[in-house]
């Protein structure tokens, strides 16, 4: 007969010194160890992990990242980094991004943006943005106390609110932040350099100029290159 | 008047007040007995207030965490906020459960716990009801909550309780028969069934400073750790609270329950377990007895009050350590292990008693007792280790 306990193995007893196991002793093994976590609770730090929330924070990791955020460096009116160029409107998946790009009256753009609203209801906190852009303007933030009683215009983030300095990109992630820094001032340097030997150049090009015309001039005007 | 009369001091007001207004005599013993039992249940109310915090308090440092600490200071007002919580929610009642019964159950439970706190010796001067067979009355009256249990799961018209009740009547019922054969040994050698001469009987200590408790004798040793066992069951506390159950049967008997009846339950079973604790303490632990001779200035209600913090203390410990049993390993633990050894404790007590107390009693009980203990370890480590399950169907 193919009885249920057929199946079933006796798992060995556990092994004391003695051979035999005492019944109690694996109890009152446990109860030393709640015991044991019980006192040194009260004067082991490692021992008590708890963080009062709303008074203490957890330091959160450079790697955490929810909603986007604007990076300005100086003015968040004036030189934000953002081109308005949307490219993050065109790539972000649930498409929470709606950009209006500033321009003066003669229509001619002026390489920012007028309106530059997340809606956070929708976004969906993939990154993708911060990858694409090519201007160093948008990054991921680290703010997660975002909770509020209204459902919409609450969670619509405009430009107010979603422009950050600099210095705040680089408390919330200093390693990211200076490797954008040096780039951007190595980019700048690289073509303040370009306009300086371009001018260079073109100084050059002029002196040569006026050279050869100074010494055309008392020859003929012969050969016009 | 000294601090031993002190918990008597409001009846002894109230007496003193109404003799002064001239009331007849039955309407002052009357209100006496009221003050003194208002007494007993403002304190043991104010013990389960008190015990809620204490007990998460426990639980949280046990698992590194810090407990409450929100409500006053050290999270003092927690009960209140609790209590205030209780009140507020909404009473639901099933629209399939027997009305009356579903209202009767959660009073039902309270109402026994406080009647079998009565009977218990608190101190020397401060019994309330004095009864000749008080050990009766108190196993009685603790009866009484397995009906309310089962009225609990029976009244509410849905699964989950009546699981839990079932559970609970096989689980109450099996483990009340050690509990009272444990408590049979103690009355066979004190030779009364009233509580304060039980405890009058573990005065004194043996070579000048062992208590003579019923603990420190070979029989009271074995009755009184079954004892304590069994009143865990009994108290349907961790590791032995399968009538709840959260993880499997919600909250068992008191699933359908909300608002003020759930806590009222949870009052029951605190009260309860107060009362159980209180009699182990009675039968076992000297009741009011100081622990060392010399201390006999402090009151005697205060011995009893330290013995009690001392055995909910560990109950809480155990409930941080260990985790629930399964029904079938609780009834066989009942029945094969915890019976038989309660038995074994009434020949041991009646031998202890008639063998004089001396060398001879230590010679035949504590082998009388050892040897089927033996017996048991090796059954338990040859039939009854955990076994190592293979599944056919799942790989």
């Amino acid at each position: 007969m193919d009885s249920p306990s057929s199946t079933i193995e006796r798992l060995p007893a556990p092994k004391r010194p003695g051979g035999w196991s005492i019944p109690g002793w694996g109890l009152l093994q446990g109860l030393a160890v709640t015991g044991r976590n019980m006192v040194e609770s009260y004067y082991k730090k490692e021992r008590m992990t708890t963080i009062q929330y709303p008074e203490e924070r957890a330091p959160i990791s450079p790697n955490f990242r929810n909603f986007p955020f604007l990076v300005f460096d100086t003015d968040p009116a004036a030189d934000l980094r953002c081109t308005a160029c949307s490219i993050c409107e065109k790539e972000c998946p649930p498409q929470c991004i709606y950009i209006v790009l500033d321009r003066d009256e003669n229509g001619k753009s002026l390489k920012r943006p007028r309106v530059f609203d997340i809606d956070l209801s929708v976004c969906m906190n993939c990154g993708i943005c911060a990858e694409v852009c090519p201007f160093d303007s948008i990054y991921m933030d680290g703010e997660y106390e975002l909770s509020t009683d209204d459902r919409f215009g609450g969670l619509l983030f405009g430009l107010d609110r979603l422009a950050k300095s600099a210095e705040y990109h680089m408390k919330l992630r200093p390693e990211q932040a200076t490797e954008v820094m040096a780039r951007r001032k190595a980019e700048e340097e690289k073509k303040a350099a370009a306009a300086a030997a371009k001018l260079a150049k073109a100084k050059a090009d002029a002196e040569a100029k006026a050279k050869a015309a100074a010494e055309v001039k008392p020859e003929e005007k012969g050969e016009e290159v | 008047m000294s601090l031993e009369h002190l918990p008597r001091l409001p009846q002894r007001l109230v007496e003193m007040l109404l003799q002064n207004f001239g009331a007849p005599e039955w309407l002052v013993l009357i209100a006496g007995f009221l003050v003194a039992a208002s007494t007993v249940v403002g304190v043991f109310a104010g013990g389960f207030a008190l015990l809620s915090l204490v007990e998460r308090k426990t639980l949280a440092r046990a698992q590194n965490r810090i407990g409450p600490n929100r409500a006053g200071w050290f999270g003092i007002l927690q009960p209140v906020a609790d209590g205030i919580k209780m009140l507020t929610k909404e009473d639901i009642v099933p629209a399939k459960a027997e009305k009356i019964l579903h209202l009767l159950a959660p009073i039902m439970i309270v109402v026994p716990a406080i009647l079998a706190l009565g009977v218990i010796p608190y101190g020397r001067e401060w019994i309330p009801v004095p009864l000749e067979l008080g050990l009766l009355f108190f196993f009685a009256v603790g009866a009484m909550t397995e009906v309310s249990i089962f009225m609990a799961g029976w009244a509410s018209g849905s699964k989950f309780p009546m699981l839990g009740a079932m559970r609970a009547i096989s689980q109450m019922v099996s483990y009340e028969l050690p509990l009272m054969i444990c408590a049979l040994g103690v009355v066979m050698v004190s030779g009364t069934l009233s509580l304060p001469d039980i405890v009058d009987r573990q005065g004194g200590f043996h070579l000048g400073f062992i208590p003579a408790w019923n603990l420190f004798t070979p029989w009271g040793l074995v009755a009184g750790l079954l004892f304590y066992v069994c009143s865990i069951a009994e108290a349907n506390r961790c590791p032995f609270d399968l009538p709840e159950g959260e993880s499997e049967i919600v909250a068992g008997h008191m699933t359908e329950y909300s608002g003020f009846k759930y806590a009222l339950f949870f009052m029951g079973e605190y009260l309860g377990l107060f009362a159980i604790s209180g009699l182990g303490i009675t039968l076992f632990l000297g009741g009011w007895q100081a622990p060392l001779p010399g201390l006999d200035f402090v009151p005697t209600w205060i011995w009893f009050f330290a013995k009690l913090c001392t055995v909910i203390f560990s109950f809480l410990w155990i409930r941080a350590t260990f985790p629930r049993v399964r029904i079938d390993q609780l009834m066989r633990f009942a029945w094969l292990c915890m019976i038989p050894m309660a038995l074994l404790t009434l020949p041991a007590a009646a031998i202890w008693h008639f063998a004089g107390r001396g060398l001879l009693s230590w010679v035949v009980t504590v082998p009388l007792l050892l040897i089927p203990w033996v017996i048991i370890t090796v059954i338990y480590n040859k039939r009854l280790a955990p076994t190592l399950r293979t599944y056919r169907f799942a790989e």
